[in-house]
């Protein structure tokens, strides 16, 4: 194991897991947009919209999201839509995080008790109202480990990024380990780089789940 | 534009190397699949026994297994094993592994919280009406055990399927490596060639995954107890 | 104050009203009777819209709706003017007691928060549960949930309150403390339809009685005429089953 090579490139390696990050911090804030308003348009069953949207969802969820990318990034130039490589990786992470955020506020949607809804109708209501002040903040401690999840899963699905010419953590490796032959030391900052990222969310996760478990209002 | 690129799917046997390259992939992940089910089956048994170090180990594996990205996985085990160990392992040998490794955490998950959510009285009451504790297992606890199971196998496939897409970049030559085969082989002929192979290929795994997620949810639906 | 007419409403192929007409004027203690499956619930759910009604009327001073036609307006109009006390308390999971009286005045009604919170006090006051302001329902046992839940109804300052077996999710010690608020409620004039099960309390509150059973009313007029001179051989029947040591004049 060569120490030396190691610090060397650790440099490297931060800017790639920055470039990661940002960018997959990015594409899971519009994720959670896209998420939420797929949510809306089902419970309030809008008509047409509903439908695209459960096309949408099932297009989406068996779909790699390689395989996203590559039309992003090849195809669509053909027909003269060019987007940047940060860009195609954006649209492809909330593309494919949009439905699986989606799904999460769903059924934590659906677990909100009927009587819950019913009360807040005979206090007068609107149904906009209900979705505000009584589903959604219910909704949410329930969806929140589901959330979690899926930014995690999103952040190691942001590996993939590559493909599209961005010089990510897994670029950097494999650069390290063609050009070098450190496979060794290229692969043991890789697990590391994403191990920081990752463990930190996903203790974080853990220990929301275990409290909202447990907790519940008022326990 | 007269000239549709969508020709290039049906010059020569182009669609047809595109479906090998598919079944490439899917190849691997049923291979997977079928050993992550043995394989997660026991680690799940394994997970629900009390020894504290077999408990620590499996849930450094799952952990592990389940917060690196499954292309770092194949990175770790196609470059690092190759090149620092001289174990020569093909692309697709490696997948497999990998594949498997990650399935078998996830299915050893799956397994052990269908375990653990029999509840006591279900043995108890098995006993009661005088079954042996082979005939509990045999008529009360396997089958509730496998309604839960299934449909998250079957899920389980799916994403594995996804995932798959991913041994192109360890060099493994399925339906994206065709692609860009036929991509270069075409460029001057059909130079848009790239939107509607690229785009063929999203359908076909959407239509891969698609019929198998629908059945999953099906059985979710129709087996869901509480 | 307020008619109902002829209303009806199937569940699938289950008829569940089939056309059932009722009259409440200012100041009524209404006391629905009948066994389960009669369409009690239904009746009061289709008064506040929380159940469609297939066809009927409803008529509340000058207003006059068409219960399966109505706009969302008058919707909205109708369910301000009424409150409705549930079976399940159904009290917002994720809110205090005192939040749960103040929401449907600030949100619903636009009430100051200042004003909602001085009004919801006074209604938790009113039903004996001045210490419990920020307790969350899954702190308070099942008799305060519900008379939070009488609160609520309360502080919104309806015309009329419509309770939907308020005591049967109860334990039979906590009964008690629901029903006198009730109780209080009504002999201070507060106009109400109760559908319940609790016969001695319908025979000291109710000036009026509809007994309904497989979607009609079978019978109805005030306490007295239901209670000690039933007419119809279903009530009959169904006092004297409920009332075991029931013995009505001739």
């Amino acid at each position: 194991m060569d120490i030396g090579f190691i610090v060397e490139y650790i440099p490297l390696y931060v800017e790639a897991a920055k470039l990661t990050l940002g960018i997959g911090l990015i594409g899971i804030a519009l994720s959670l947009i896209v998420g939420l308003l797929i949510a809306f348009i089902q419970y309030f069953k809008i008509p047409i919209l509903r439908q695209m949207a459960t096309g949408y969802i099932e297009l989406s969820r068996n779909t790699p999201l390689l395989v996203q990318l590559f039309f992003l990034y090849f195809g669509l130039p053909k027909v003269g839509i060019r987007i940047s490589s940060e860009g195609c990786a954006i649209i492809g992470l909330c593309f494919l995080g949009g439905s699986y955020m989606a799904e999460a506020f769903r059924s934590g949607m659906e677990s909100v008790e009927k009587g819950q809804e019913e009360s807040a109708f005979a206090l007068g209501f609107r149904k906009s109202q209900v979705v505000r002040y009584v589903i959604l903040p219910q909704a949410l401690s329930v969806s929140i480990p589901a959330l979690c999840a899926n930014m995690i899963f999103l952040i190691k699905e942001t590996s993939v990024f590559s493909v599209v010419a961005l010089a990510d953590l897994m670029y950097v490796a494999k650069d390290l380990i063609g050009l070098y032959y450190k496979t060794d030391e290229a692969l043991l900052m890789l697990v590391i780089a994403y191990l920081i990222i990752l463990l930190p969310i996903s203790i974080v996760a853990a220990i929301l789940e275990r409290r909202i478990r447990y907790a519940g209002f008022g326990n | 534009m007269q000239d549709l690129g969508i020709r290039v799917l049906f010059l020569g046997n182009n669609f047809a190397r595109l479906l090998q390259g598919l079944w490439i992939t899917i190849r691997i992940s049923l291979i997977a699949v079928a050993l992550s089910i043995v394989f997660g089956v026991l680690l799940g048994i394994l997970m629900t026994v009390k020894n504290p170090v077999i408990k620590a180990m499996t849930k450094i594996y799952l952990e592990f297994i389940r917060i690196m990205p499954q292309l770092v996985l194949l990175f770790l085990v196609f470059f690092g094993l190759t090149k620092s160990y001289g174990i020569n392992l093909s692309g697709e040998t490696s997948a497999i592994i990998v594949f498997t490794l990650w399935g078998t955490a996830e299915m050893g998950d799956l397994v052990r919280g269908a375990l653990i959510s029999i509840p006591k009285h279900q043995y108890e009451s098995g006993a009661a009406i005088g079954l042996t504790k082979w005939q509990v297992y045999r008529y009360v606890i396997i089958p509730q055990i496998l309604t839960r199971l299934v449909p998250l196998a079957i899920n389980l496939t799916t994403r594995m399927i996804k995932t798959t897409s991913l041994v192109a970049l360890i060099g493994v030559v399925e339906v994206l490596k065709v692609a860009q085969q036929i991509i270069e082989a075409n460029r001057y002929t059909v130079p848009d060639s790239a939107l509607w192979i690229y785009g063929t290929i999203f359908f076909l795994y959407f239509f891969a995954c698609w019929p198998i997620s629908l059945v999953a949810k099906r059985l979710e639906k129709k087996w869901k107890t509480t | 104050m307020l008619t109902i007419r002829d209303v009806r409403k199937s569940f699938q192929e289950n008829e569940v009203l089939k056309g059932v007409s009722i009259e409440v004027e200012k100041g009524d203690v209404v006391v629905i009777l009948g066994p389960s499956g009669s369409g009690k619930t239904t009746l009061l759910r289709s008064i506040n819209f929380l159940e469609r009604a297939d066809s009927g009327t409803l008529d509340w001073e000058d207003i006059h709706l068409d219960l399966k036609h109505a706009s969302r307006k008058d919707v909205a109009l109708i369910r301000k003017k009424t409150a409705f006390v549930f079976q399940n308390y159904n009290l917002f999971k994720n809110k205090t007691a005192l939040e749960n009286v103040m929401e449907g005045l600030t949100v619903a009604r636009k009430v100051p928060k200042k004003e909602a919170e001085k009004i919801a006090k006074e209604a938790l006051d009113k039903v004996g549960l001045s210490e419990r302001y920020d307790y969350y329902p899954s702190q308070l046992s099942g008799g305060q949930q519900q008379r939070v839940g009488i609160a609520r109804a309360v502080a919104v300052n309806p015309d009329i309150i419509l309770f939907d077996e308020p005591t049967s999710a109860l334990d039979p010690e906590l009964v008690g403390e629901v029903l006198n608020v009730i109780k209080t409620l009504a002999k201070e004039g507060t106009t109400m339809i109760v559908v319940t099960h609790e016969i001695k309390f319908a025979q000291e509150v109710a000036n009026k009685v509809v007994f309904m059973d497989g979607g009609f009313v079978v019978e109805e007029g005030s306490a007295n005429e239901i209670f000690n001179h039933p007419k119809e051989e279903r009530t009959q029947q169904f006092l004297r089953r409920i009332l075991p040591d029931y013995d009505y004049a001739i």
